[in-house]
């Protein structure tokens, strides 16, 4: 069964359409890259997957249960882990604190009044923080901490709740180039030896072409294209979208 | 049928006064996000120095209308001064912080005015070619009341005409909506900044040097006025011109005719209509959700970690001296010593919502007072033992912070301080008002401690004990997982959703818990005291509560301690010892919010780092 089933999404603001009817599903280990201009409803698609939007109309199934319109904090309980466009973090927390704090959350145990933090759930956050190359920064604030780093750290936190779907809204966006490629390949890693769905929607051809299993493209709203990376590359309509910019072929 | 006209015609006088101060108030808040106390220590000043210009100045038309318009323009200057001296200098500290600065501004201004025009009420002359009455319905109405009347549409048309038709009106507008941006667009800010506080105080200048025929001048037109000014500024939407003009009209007339068809409720019915209205629509009736902070990072408020040694030997040694040496005082010295014990808790509470939970709270001496009634209620139609009244104080204080803050906690910022406020001056007036049961402004008395805590060291070394363990309690909920959680909410609220941290949920708790924490500081002050008095939940001691917190730092754990040793200690003293005490402190807090922006336990802490490396 695929992990997320999406089926006639529709959304408009006001007078414009701004995702109409997409369908398309996720498996299990599977990248799925969501890719199309500026405006073409990329983020809008991803906040009705997680529930920051509420769709107009049209299903999100996750292992086959409805999830439509659920708050995110549920969708988030059914095994959804997310990242932001602009990275969202505890910024009076370290980045282990950060990590703990979701691991709790998951564990249900955020009504304590007594234990400090300090000794609850350390050591499977550090452990997550190891996996990501981030422990040597675990006990810096995530107030101070470089672009790059929060970008990994979200990723610690997304997979805190043990998620069957990630959602990552352009991962690497403010990144090196060189730390773009090993994030992703590292997110590709997890995502095979543990079974998680990916879903994200980038702008950097390269890390969508190198690491993408499947391709999605949006244009003003619709699904314009979808498969392997080769077709999609060769797809006339997705060259004429991205006409000019030479996007497609990887040169900037 | 006439009656109602007369009534809705002075109600009309009242919201155009109302309106002069308001919009002065909404103005420099929608610029600069200041909440200014001192906006009615402006309208004071407006009131005294018309009294002097037009006693002074000869008599006639020119005299009166020249010391009005004087008296405006000198407090436009005096807003313009104080904006130079200290608000332009305190911009970037931390949220409300500058509200410290503009009470200690309040506290300052109170003490010259008296100095200067003394403590005895002032009757100023009345206005020339207005002091007869014209004849409505058969009903003579005084004409000075109907040229008000005519005065705020004026104004506001003058207003909007400045803010649509000129460069500077636009830059203004500007910045309401989106002060960055317009910093980013290369405009001069300072300038702006500087020039809305003086348009803004002189509004309030000219609301007060207007009042001068109306009524006596006296030394409590700062804070009678504030309260309604904020309602009006708040009800209308912060910084909406229109907004204000509507919510003045609401007022006044609910002012005019609540008297008529209310009268059992009249304090409060204007706090009622500002519940409502807030709840309803959470950003006032014309205002507008504030432009989200952009920098994507959002806040970087200090990591909380546990206490540096040194400072766990130094409360060690602070604990120590506050058992052993109480024996050898004298009564007094310990029944301020239990005050302080009480304060302190009092501030800790308070700190957990405004600091860890990142929302302000004005009205947070309601849950305190209801604390103390609690007790005494309990003790005085019940008969029940101390102990009894005790445990009944947090859970009566406890109870009510649920009930308040299901509505509060869904708000933020300002509107949400101005919620707590409202349910505050709600609870007050009920103590106030409802006789049978309270008391009324007698209060309770008789409320003293069983007879094995009747010694006055008995009780203070209950008091701290209580205070003390309830304290703690408190720090170590900020260092367990639902602080966090607090913390969690207040830092990301998306980051948060996204984890699955119900925000609302967390907030409403932990808005219960401070309410209960402050509930037993309510109790123990109220056995202290032998009494209650309506006064406990009084805006005062709510502002008192906001200075200790400010004052000693927002950011740390420690701070809300010490800032209520170092304000309950300074007030204390200063009372005795002279009777500047108000010039004193308000210009020790004036100085403390120049040279310790982070307050004094911030201020403590970021010299510590800077001496032993990053804590």
């Amino acid at each position: 069964m695929a992990t997320l089933e999406v089926t006639g999404l529709e959304k408009s603001f006001g007078g414009v359409r701004a995702v109409q009817g997409v369908s398309f599903s996720v498996a299990p280990g599977e990248m799925l890259a969501l890719i199309g201009p500026n405006g073409a409803g990329k983020s809008t698609c991803f906040n009705m997957l997680n529930g920051q939007l509420r769709p107009d109309a049209g299903a999100v199934r996750l292992l086959g249960q409805d999830i439509t319109g659920l708050a995110p904090r549920q969708v988030w309980r059914l095994g959804v882990g997310r990242t932001f466009q602009i990275t969202a973090t505890f910024g009076s927390m370290t980045v282990l604190e950060n990590v703990q704090m979701a691991l709790l959350s998951h564990h249900r145990r955020l009504g304590g009044l007594w234990r400090p933090v300090a000794r609850m759930d350390a050591a499977p956050a550090r452990a997550l923080l190891e996996r990501l190359g981030m422990a040597d920064q675990a006990a810096r604030p995530c107030g101070i901490l470089a672009y790059g780093d929060l970008k990994r750290v979200e990723l610690a936190i997304a997979l805190a709740n043990e998620p069957k779907l990630l959602l990552m809204d352009e991962p690497t966006a403010g990144m090196a180039p060189q730390e773009r490629v090993s994030l992703m390949a590292l997110t590709a890693q997890i995502a095979r030896e543990s079974g998680i769905a990916v879903l994200f929607t980038e702008h950097d051809m390269d890390v969508v072409f190198s690491h993408a299993d499947r391709i999605l493209v949006l244009d003003r709203g619709r699904l314009i294209a979808k498969g392997a990376p080769a077709v999609v590359r060769a797809d006339p309509r997705v060259r004429e979208v991205y006409l000019g910019s030479g996007a497609v072929t990887g040169a900037h | 049928m006439e009656n109602l006209v007369l009534q809705a015609l002075s109600g009309l006088a009242s919201a155009s006064s109302l309106f002069l101060v308001a919009s002065g108030l909404t103005v420099i808040f929608g610029v600069s996000r200041v909440v200014n106390f001192a906006h009615g220590s402006f309208y004071m000043l407006g009131a005294y120095l018309a009294y002097t210009l037009v006693t002074h100045l000869p008599r006639g038309h020119l005299g009166f209308w020249g010391g009005v318009i004087g008296a405006a323009v000198l407090v436009g200057l005096i807003g313009l001064a104080v904006e130079m001296l200290l608000l332009r200098r305190i911009y970037r500290a931390p949220e409300l912080f500058q509200l410290l600065a503009t009470f200690g501004v309040v506290l300052i201004v109170q003490e010259l005015t008296q100095m200067i025009w003394g403590a005895q009420d002032l009757l100023g002359p009345r206005a020339p070619g207005l002091r007869g009455s014209a004849e409505i319905l058969g009903l003579r109405f005084p004409l000075y009341e109907l040229f008000l009347i005519g005065v705020g549409p004026v104004v506001l048309g003058l207003l909007v005409l400045l803010f649509r038709r000129t460069r500077w009106g636009t830059l203004v507008r500007a910045a309401t909506q989106d002060r960055e941006m317009v910093g980013a667009l290369g405009v001069n800010q300072r300038m702006l900044f500087t020039s809305v506080f003086f348009l803004g105080s002189l509004l309030a200048g000219l609301g007060g040097a207007l009042q001068l025929p109306r009524e006596s001048v006296n030394l409590h037109m700062d804070l009678s006025i504030i309260t309604e000014a904020f309602v009006v500024v708040v009800v209308g939407g912060l910084g909406s011109l229109t907004g204000a003009a509507l919510a003045a009209l609401l007022i006044g007339e609910l002012h005019a005719f609540g008297i008529l068809i209310v009268p059992k409720i009249t304090l409060v019915l204007v706090f009622l209509v500002m519940a409502l209205v807030l709840v309803v629509r959470p950003h006032g009736l014309l205002g507008k959700p504030e432009a989200a902070a952009r920098g994507g990072q959002g806040s970087a408020e200090p990591v909380i970690g546990p206490a540096p040694a040194a400072l766990r030997w130094l409360a060690l040694a602070a604990l120590g001296l506050a058992v052993v040496v109480p024996p050898f005082l004298g009564d007094y010295a310990i029944s301020v010593l239990t005050e302080l014990a009480t304060a302190v808790l009092f501030a800790a509470s308070l700190h957990l919502i405004m600091g860890p939970g990142g929302m302000a709270s004005f009205g947070h001496a309601a849950y305190f007072g209801l604390g103390a009634y609690g007790a005494a209620l309990a003790a005085q139609w019940l008969g029940a033992p101390m102990l009894a009244g005790l445990a009944l104080a947090p859970l009566a204080a406890g109870v009510f912070g649920l009930v308040f803050g299901y509505f509060c906690v869904r708000l933020s910022g300002v509107y949400a301080a101005m919620l707590t406020l409202a349910f505050a001056q709600i609870a007050w007036s009920v103590a106030f008002q409802w006789v049978e049961v309270t008391g009324g402004d007698n209060g309770i008395l008789g409320v003293w401690p069983d007879a094995w805590a009747a010694p006055k060291l008995v009780f203070y070394y209950l008091a701290l004990a209580l205070c003390l363990g309830a304290t703690l309690l408190l720090r170590r909920v900020v260092h367990a997982p639902f602080g966090y959680a607090l913390r969690a909410q207040r830092d990301s609220a998306l980051r948060a959703e996204a984890i699955g941290i119900d925000a609302f949920r967390i907030r409403w708790l932990g808005f219960a818990l401070a309410a209960a924490a402050a509930g037993i500081a309510g109790g123990l002050f109220a056995y202290g005291k032998g009494s209650v008095f309506p006064t406990y939940m009084g805006i005062p001691r709510s502002v008192d509560a906001l200075l200790m917190v400010l004052l000693g730092g927002v950011q740390t754990l420690s701070g809300p301690i010490i800032g209520a040793l170092a304000f309950t200690g300074l007030q204390e003293q200063l009372v005795r010892l002279t009777d500047l005490w108000r010039l004193i402190l308000g210009a020790v807090i004036v100085l403390l919010v120049l040279f310790f922006p982070q307050g004094l336990a911030g201020a403590t802490r970021a010299r510590w780092e800077a001496r032993h490396g990053d804590a």
